[in-house]
């Protein structure tokens, strides 16, 4: 059904079929970018999952070390100890291209290699449970790096997903149905005004053709009654 | 260069501070909600944050969702995973292909 109103002209029909054209391409090739991007997020989810359980459990572990820890040092003790880090994390980031997405990756880099380096205190007065804590943090940071980028990653796919799966649709289920049957009605149309034509034109012919004989005639009957006034009973 | 912060009640992101990170305690959603827009505007490509004050800062969050920079990302805090943080990953799967289908 043409909802809005359309001019059923042969220019409106060809821009009309034009359009078309171009929807149908830019569907399919829509429908390939939202398959190809559910493809990756697929995978970046089922690693998001995974990376998230384990950051989740080494960070509980973390805590409750530290919990321990907090329980038989002195709060200030504990602050002290913790103050002034040793170790440094530098992070670098670039952007790395999913189908039009852009998505962070982060490289990181820590002050020192050496693991031993990562507690800022001294072993005297701090208690074994904070070297737990901090082992176990220090243990577990590599994966919460990966799991910022992989849940970034993810989102920000899940986005462009959403985005491309309506316009496919809007494509699909609106717009194409829409074109064809302006497309038809235009078409229909059309043709009508042709047949229209057709027959106005025979009409029309017919009615010359009427005229035309009854000339003749009308020219013959005067013919006869110059000539003498008697043929047509002849004839 | 970016930097990395984590931010949440102050025993749970303590220790973060022996590995380098930048640490911002955090007492009330208020405070966390300045120092989160703060720190997306700075440089900080990644926020670690505990489950227990993002659980009070939602639209905070998700107005960073779509962004690139920062990546707002939950972590346990000392009470515990609330479940936050995976119910994310869900709604992310949920958003995209239209059900959970993990």
């Amino acid at each position: 059904m043409p909802s809005t109103t359309i001019n059923p002209t042969r220019q409106e029909l060809n821009r009309l079929k034009n359009r078309l054209r171009t929807s149908i391409r830019g569907h399919k090739l829509l429908k390939d970018k939202r398959d190809e991007l559910m493809k990756q997020f697929m995978d970046v989810v089922r690693e998001n999952r995974a990376l998230r359980k384990r950051v989740e459990e080494g960070l509980m572990k973390a805590h409750g070390a530290f919990t321990v820890a907090a329980a038989l040092m002195s709060p200030e003790m504990l602050e002290q100890s913790l103050l002034y880090p040793k170790q440094n994390v530098e992070l670098d980031m670039t952007f790395q291209n999913i189908m039009s997405v852009d998505v962070p990756q982060y490289q990181f880099r820590t002050s020192s290699q050496d693991p031993g380096e990562v507690y800022p205190y001294g072993f005297a007065q701090t208690s074994g449970e904070l070297d737990d804590a901090v082992d176990a943090l220090s243990r577990v940071l590599s994966d919460m790096l990966r799991l910022a980028e992989v849940e970034k990653t993810s989102q920000l796919l899940a986005e462009e997903i959403e985005k491309t799966r309506r316009r496919v649709n809007a494509l699909e289920y609106v717009k194409i149905p829409e074109m064809q049957a302006n497309i038809k009605y235009i078409t229909m149309k059309l043709d009508e005004n042709e047949r229209a034509n057709t027959i106005r034109l025979m009409k029309v012919k017919d009615m010359i053709l009427k005229e035309a004989i009854q000339e003749k005639r009308a020219e013959t009957a005067q013919a006869i009654e110059a000539f003498g006034g008697e043929a047509p009973t002849q004839a | 260069m970016y930097k990395i912060a984590a931010m949440g009640d102050k025993d749970s992101v303590l220790g973060f501070k022996a590995l380098g990170l930048e640490v911002c305690p955090v007492d009330s959603p208020e405070e966390g909600r300045e120092a989160l827009h703060r720190m997306a505007k700075e440089n900080y490509a990644i926020i670690y944050i505990t489950e227990q004050l993002a659980a009070q800062l939602p639209q905070e969050i998700a107005r960073y969702k779509d962004a690139l920079t920062p990546a707002i990302i939950l972590i346990p805090g000392k009470e515990g995973s609330l479940g936050i943080g995976m119910a994310n990953v869900k709604t992310a799967v949920e958003r995209a292909v239209g059900a959970d289908i993990l």
